[in-house]
């Protein structure tokens, strides 16, 4: 079954959008007219500039309104997330005990150059987020949070050291793709080393999302407003399975 | 709009930020860095790169390694100097080329070195002082619009790009524009070096960059008719050759913190000590503004829980400031809008903390820096709360004012979002100009309350600081939650013990001509 969805303004499949950008030209009338057949040109129609103006010399600012012809299939979307069937610290703990049977060794660290420890600190830190507690709170967990400027050599020595079992990887700073590049880098070093296997691997940031990690070959990826409980949950889950298969496989 | 705080506690709170930074004064007074060896010789003149882009003043340092340079490099490139009659330039290119080597002048007499030094000393200071003067006229001739100065960020790894922005952001209202370091820097013991067009979330400090935006910025003051001021930040293990290469170019500000590199950055604390009161001697003389960094405090634990924690770091960056012959008006003190927009009465708790801040440090030009923790990527309420931190700012009368972003957390600021944001800033403090002196907060109120509570917390964690030594109670975690070693981290390497001969011809000159240097006022 499919289900066609268009914005909506006030009316159904009216597709009303509202835009907003600058263009490098001085304001006049005709830069209000340029930003409309701009707009018109990306396929967009009943366009209206709401405002137009000067922002500086040079450079002017304009918020338009117009309608999309266009529509999605909602109903063949699939975007999985890694937050769903999040237990709590104390049912992690509980689960963790029973199925695996001793701490889980996890890691977490901004890698390459970004210094912005905001959302690895949320998930790590005892004081957690939004009042769940994190992973340094759990039993269940050894927790090692490296911080920030974190060289992808130096994680993986570290969790070739510590015999880790999950490690998160963290960037907030994408400018030019940076963010892409050191996950893709981490990834690559980890299968280089014959790692990636027996660790549970996890991207997070505020642009991250868990289709992202699946295009880098991460196990999950998770974006903002993400509670550590559900990274736990994640983490536990996945090592208490992987282990399980890596038992059945042994003769 | 008044606290009616408890006087006897602040004064007590300046006593023990006193006792605090008295024993870390006598390490400072007895050490000293690679860093501030290679500003040593920046501010005599060694500029430029050697093969494989090492600076000259890295190279030279260098050379002499890995004897610890216990007596500072400066007295072995004067003889050198006396010996060759090179130019700093010329003798530190061919020292880093291997053509020469500073053991070869061992023997020169000492008096020779120093008098070998003293025209280029004397150059150096008469430059800076020329470039500070250049800014009082400047000042003078345009003036600002008054404070809060909106100050707003450009970051977009390209100087020629960071330039158009810069012009653009002044045009729109901005009175303060930092150029935002790549994410790296604070972490490499160089400065890099010429104009840069490639870097990670932010555009390279060198030398060249900060000469091709200060001129930039002249241009548009002189077109707009107020002068527009350039920050940079002299953190990281380059803080005092930073604030050389700030002197030499006119900036008005730099971002200097006691603290935040050993927490935030995981640089050694004791080279930190060392290099920010050497950084903070050539800021106090050449006239530029630190901004602190309190602000992180906030950002990465719980804003209403770290209050007296920023208040605290305020009054122990205070004094290291004072100690580095810092005057009241270049002390920018850091403080942030924070708190969980979500919280009942999160505005009042926001006000309570910067009015303390605004009577507890009357003269200091107080750095308000915007919310970002809770911005979440929704940029019409990130606007709204936007206009609360303008609308706290101007009530209470912080002087530099970091323009918050609707697009934080989204992307580093487009050219539209500045805009927006200045716009935003203008209207509010236009509106609410003098809302603050028609106020009348209630006595014994929450605003009050929460106020003296978090003075009287401040005074209890600067207490156990003073008892544990600053360098134990950042080992012990004891500030932002976060714990150092005294001997880990970045950088240590390259803090040494003064030897019985150390000298550093403009330590001297700097702390008598800081102490009679006229108070002039710096920010309109």
């Amino acid at each position: 079954m499919s289900k066609l969805v268009k914005p909506y303004g006030d009316t159904q499949n009216d597709g009303k959008v509202q835009l907003s950008f600058t263009l490098p030209v001085e304001w006049s009338e005709a830069a209000d007219e340029a930003a409309r057949q701009l707009v018109a040109k990306m396929g967009f129609t009943d366009v209206a500039v709401a405002d137009g103006r000067r922002i500086a010399s040079g450079f002017s600012f304009f918020v338009l309104y117009a309608s999309t012809p266009q529509a999605v299939d909602v109903e063949s979307i699939a975007a999985p997330s890694a937050r769903a069937g999040a237990m709590t610290m104390d049912e992690v703990d509980a689960f963790v005990a029973e199925r695996i049977g001793r701490k889980i060794r996890v890691a977490g660290a901004c890698i390459g150059t970004d210094a912005h420890t905001v959302g690895i600190d949320a998930i790590l830190n005892m004081k957690g987020y939004k009042g769940d507690y994190g992973l340094e709170r759990y039993h269940s967990f050894e927790t090692f949070n490296l911080g920030s400027q974190i060289a992808v050599e130096e994680l993986v020595r570290f969790a070739k050291e510590r015999r880790l079992d999950a490690l998160l990887a963290s960037q907030v700073v994408t400018q030019k793709g940076s963010d892409v590049k050191n996950f893709t880098a981490l990834g690559e070093l980890l299968e280089a080393e014959g790692l990636r296997d027996r660790i549970v691997l996890v991207c997070g940031g505020p642009r991250v999302t868990n289709r992202l990690a699946g295009e880098l070959g991460y196990d999950a990826g998770f974006g903002r407003g993400t509670l550590p409980s559900e990274v736990a949950s994640f983490i536990a889950v996945t090592l208490a399975e992987r282990l399980r298969r890596a038992e059945r496989a042994e003769p | 709009m008044e606290l009616r705080i408890d006087r006897a506690c602040v004064a007590r709170c300046r006593e023990l930020a006193a006792a605090i930074a008295d024993p870390i004064e006598t390490f400072i007074a007895t050490h000293s860095t690679v860093a501030v060896e290679r500003a040593v010789l920046r501010l005599l003149g060694v500029d430029g790169v050697a093969a494989d882009e090492v600076p000259l003043a890295n190279a030279v340092l260098d050379s002499i390694a890995p004897a610890a340079p216990v007596d500072g490099v400066a007295t072995a490139f004067g003889k050198a100097l006396a010996e060759t009659g090179l130019e700093p330039t010329e003798l530190a290119r061919r020292i880093a080329t291997g053509e020469r080597a500073l053991a070869e002048f061992d023997g020169t007499p000492v008096a020779a070195a120093r008098g070998a030094l003293r025209p280029y000393v004397d150059e150096a200071l008469r430059a800076i002082g020329a470039r500070r003067q250049e800014r009082s006229a400047l000042l003078d001739r345009l003036g600002q619009l008054p404070p809060p100065l909106l100050y707003v960020i450009v970051a977009s790894g390209n100087i020629y790009e960071d330039r158009t922005a810069a012009v653009a952001a002044a045009e729109a209202g901005a009175q303060v524009i930092a150029v935002i370091r790549s994410t790296g820097q604070s972490l490499l013991d160089f400065v890099p070096y010429g104009p840069t067009t490639e870097g990670f979330g932010g555009t390279y400090a060198t030398q060249a960059n900060f000469a091709i935006m200060r001129s930039a910025l002249d241009e548009a003051g002189e077109k707009l008719g107020r002068y527009v001021m350039l920050t940079n930040y002299a953190s990281g293990l380059c803080m005092p050759e930073i604030a050389v290469m700030a002197a030499f170019e006119r900036l008005d500000m730099l971002l200097n913190d006691s603290m935040y590199g050993v927490l935030f950055r995981d640089i050694n604390m004791k080279r930190t000590f060392v290099d920010q009161h050497f950084s903070r001697m050539l800021n106090a003389f050449s006239g530029i503004v630190i901004n602190t960094g309190e602000d992180n405090y906030l950002t990465t634990a719980d804003a209403v829980e770290q209050a007296p924690a920023v208040l605290a770091s305020q009054f122990i960056n205070e004094e290291f400031a004072h100690r580095a012959g810092l005057p009241d008006a270049q002390i920018g003190l850091g403080d942030a809008y924070e708190i969980n927009p979500d919280l009942e009465d999160s505005f009042l708790y926001q006000v309570a903390q910067a009015q303390l801040a605004r009577e507890i440090f009357p003269n200091a030009p107080l750095k308000y820096m915007p919310p970002t923790k809770h911005m979440t990527g929704d940029i019409f309420k990130g606007h709204l709360i936007d206009a609360m931190f303008n609308l706290t700012s101007v009530m209470t009368h912080q002087t530099i004012h970091l323009c918050g972003m609707p697009t934080e957390a989204i992307h580093t600021p487009f050219l539209g979002d500045r805009a927006l944001a200045l716009e935003n800033a203008r209207y509010v403090m236009n509106a609410a100009r003098h809302f603050g002196d028609e106020v009348v907060l209630r006595p014994g109120g929450a605003i009050e309350r929460r106020a003296h509570a978090v003075l009287a917390d401040c005074e209890g964690l600067l207490e156990r600081v003073a008892a544990m030594g600053l360098m134990k109670a950042i080992e012990s975690g004891l500030f932002a939650d976060v714990a150092r070693a005294p001997e880990g981290g970045r950088g240590f390497e390259g803090v040494f013990a003064r030897g019985a001969d150390y000298y550093n011809p403009f330590e001297q000159a700097l702390s008598t001509s800081v102490r009679t240097a006229p108070n002039e006022k710096v920010t309109a």
